[in-house]
């Protein structure tokens, strides 16, 4: 039987600073009563899927605000997928366009959370992702 | 009544004294006989009413509330301590504040275009936004580096790209601010040199770097040195330009950053001053006259979306600056005691829904730094939600401050706030609780000690949460996002289509590889190794930053000297 805690790990790739969104949801998710785990700036792919694995994480939250979500969402999922670790949840935050939405569910993210997004709506989509894929 | 009121603000004591308590009396009458009734048939709409920053609001303002206040002390004339009214005594009335649309993406020429197109529409100030690669001084072919060249600022290796980046702007007309901190002084000498090239020698370059590394520890992250040495180094970029580029500002001490990070409007005054402080104390710590550098440090402020709240907080800060000069460092030159400010309307204010909505909010956030008395202002594009402004929308951002300085009449008098009972009890206030935290840091040991305990981090981070709740409880109306939303594509229209072009990261990663090619190498490692000897030492590493410029080493060259003699700062992860 799985653990009943929901154990998110939410990361910042690259060099990105703007982490008020990151800091935001890590928040909210901990209110919500998981496991966050926040890796704070500055993280390369590997070091993001070394947490979620390390960490034993059902959720990866990325949070990019610099435009370069297409490269990291690539980079990411092939690690995820190369070290048997495409089971987690992968969502992404920040300013994504639409436009680029269907190439980065084509890559693995399961939901894009864009500017205005309520912390209410991810945590939702969250819990019903466990509740439907951890079930015991 | 009139001349009671008019005492009230006076400086005998016991005129004001009772005034203030007739006021206080009248007021006091007027609720029970009209308040009360009133209140029976129209209810107030919600049970509290606060500031975007959550300080209460009453129902109305009288003198009552500014009982204390003396005119001459708080609030006086322009151009004069505390400079609460402005530093200059005409205003607008003589000279209009600078348009200064920040700019910046992929590489140097396609930044370029932007200026002079931005000038052609009547811009009158420039600013460069750096990409990311540039702000953490890492080459454009840094392993880290290359999914972000040129992405959300322009792409700056060496002395090449500022050569084509400024090409055609006369650096010692135009005056043109760098969003650039941590590798401030690399770019300030690109920027000097660049200067020289044109034929403007060192004592007429205008401009401004931003500097500030204290606000990247709290708020905006791009920092790449421990505090200490990243003090240090403003410092010295502060006392090379005061020597060699007297007209140039070396630093830009910003609360943008740290309001747009979740704080509220007392803690953006409170930490920013006492950023600015710091470097003001560390300075005089060096053996500097107390007059030498505080003339040329100027300020960054955001205005958020509180009309009357950004109009006060603009006015306290020159106040609180004025009386920190003077009565806490001791400086004796009125300039060192002025406050000039750049502004730029909320980012964070922005919605991605119903976008044309933002040219509304930005119009009242830069009417607000009108009447706050800044000295230059970036409006916001309506698309900044998503994406670097498209030319369309930038234009418009543009128009919006010549409407508001030819149309509207806010632009004939100084500071015609001034005296609304309410906008004073603001200013007031907001001063005082100003002050209590930038106590409460003096008392932690100071900005530096505050910042690697996490305790600025953790207040913002908490404010940032506070405002997300009330967003979504509803208790903050957002317009087209929690309330009046409509269902739309979450598309923009074509006509604010914009996009970096692809190729730039190839295009930038062949010159800087032809740059290098082409240099003396000998050359670039005789600079280097004596930047870091200078670094080690604690001599001035600017002018050996210079000779690194010209000698076209690039900025992670230069950068990489520094991590090897300072190390690199790893931040707490506080949520």
């Amino acid at each position: 039987m799985s653990d009943p805690i929901i154990r998110v790990v939410v990361a910042k790739p690259g060099m990105d600073g703007h982490d008020r969104g990151a800091k935001i949801i890590a928040r909210a998710f901990r209110d919500a009563g998981m496991e966050v785990i926040y890796t704070g700036i500055f993280q390369t792919p590997e070091q993001i899927v070394s947490a979620v694995i390390q960490e034993d994480a059902d959720v990866l939250g990325l949070s990019i605000l610099s435009g370069a979500h297409v490269h990291y969402a690539q980079e990411i999922s092939r690690l995820l997928r190369e070290q048997g670790a495409d089971d987690v949840l992968f969502v992404m935050g920040g300013t994504i366009s639409k436009a680029d939405r269907p190439r980065l569910n084509e890559l693995g993210v399961a939901a894009v959370f864009g500017p205005g997004a309520r912390t209410g709506d991810v945590v939702k989509f969250v819990r019903d992702w466990a509740a439907e894929h951890r079930a015991a | 009544m009139e001349t009671k009121v008019t005492s009230a603000t006076g400086k005998d004591g016991r005129d004001t004294d009772a005034a203030v308590e007739a006021i206080a009396q009248a007021h006091e009458e007027w609720r029970r006989a009209v308040l009360q009734a009133s209140l029976q048939r129209f209810s107030r709409r919600k049970p509290g009413f606060a500031t975007l920053s959550g300080i209460p609001i009453n129902d109305l303002y009288t003198p009552a509330d500014l009982g204390h206040q003396d005119f001459a002390r708080d609030i006086g004339f322009p151009g004069q301590y505390p400079y609460t009214r402005g530093v200059h005594a005409t205003m607008y009335r003589s000279r209009l504040w600078t348009i200064r649309q920040v700019a910046g993406f992929g590489s140097a020429e396609d930044t370029n275009q932007r200026y002079k197109y931005l000038l052609a529409h009547g811009e009158t100030g420039l600013s460069t936004d750096f990409d990311l690669p540039t702000l953490l001084g890492r080459d454009s072919d840094h392993l880290l580096a290359m999914a972000e060249v040129g992405k959300i600022g322009v792409a700056i290796d060496t002395l090449r790209d500022a050569h084509i980046l400024w090409d055609g702007i006369p650096l010692g007309e135009v005056s043109t601010s760098m969003t650039i901190t941590s590798p401030a002084f690399v770019l300030t000498a690109m920027y000097e040199a660049t200067a020289a090239a044109q034929g403007v020698s060192a004592d007429r370059v205008t401009g401004t770097a931003q500097a500030d590394i204290l606000k990247e520890y709290t708020a905006q992250n791009e920092y790449i040195y421990p505090p200490e040495p990243s003090v240090r180094l403003v410092v010295d970029l502060m006392e090379y330009c005061a020597r060699r580029l007297p007209r140039f500002n070396p630093v830009s001490v910003s609360g943008y950053h740290i309001r747009e990070a979740g704080a509220t409007a007392a803690q953006e005054l409170a930490f920013t001053l006492a950023d600015g402080y710091t470097y003001a104390k560390a300075a005089v710590d060096r053996g500097l006259d107390v007059d030498a550098l505080p003339p040329r440090i100027s300020f960054f402020f955001d205005v958020h979306i509180d009309f009357f709240e950004e109009i006060a907080k603009l006015r306290a800060a020159r106040r609180i600056w004025a009386r920190m000069m003077r009565e806490k460092l001791g400086a004796r030159d009125p300039r060192s005691w002025m406050l000039r400010m750049h502004c730029q309307t909320a980012g964070v204010s922005l919605t991605a829904q119903q976008v044309e909505n933002n040219i509304v909010r930005t119009t009242v956030e830069a009417l607000a730094a009108v009447l706050g008395g800044t000295q230059s202002l970036h409006t916001n594009s309506m698309d900044e939600a998503f994406q670097i402004p498209s030319e369309k929308a930038i234009k418009i951002a543009v128009r919006t401050q010549q409407i508001l300085a030819h149309e509207t009449g806010a632009a004939d008098v100084v500071d015609p706030l001034a005296g609304s009972y309410y906008v004073e009890s603001l200013t007031n206030r907001i001063e005082e609780e100003a002050w209590s935290l930038m106590n409460e840091i003096e008392r932690r040991g100071g900005m530096v000690a505050c910042i690697e305990a996490g305790f600025i981090q953790k207040q913002i981070a908490n404010s940032a949460a506070d405002f997300q709740r009330a967003v979504e409880a509803g208790e903050q109306t957002i317009v087209g996002m929690n309330a009046y939303v409509e269902e739309e594509s979450g598309e923009l229209s074509d006509d604010l289509f914009f996009q970096v072009d692809p190729a730039t990261t190839e295009r930038q990663i062949a010159r800087l590889r032809q740059v290098r090619a082409e240099r003396r190498g000998a050359d670039v490692s005789r600079a280097l190794s004596e930047l870091k000897q200078a670094a080690k030492n604690g001599r001035n590493i600017m002018p050996s930053v210079t000779d690194a410029v010209t000698a076209y080493a690039t900025i992670g060259e230069i950068c990489d000297v520094l991590r090897e003699v300072f190390g690199e700062y790893k931040a707490l992860s506080i949520f």
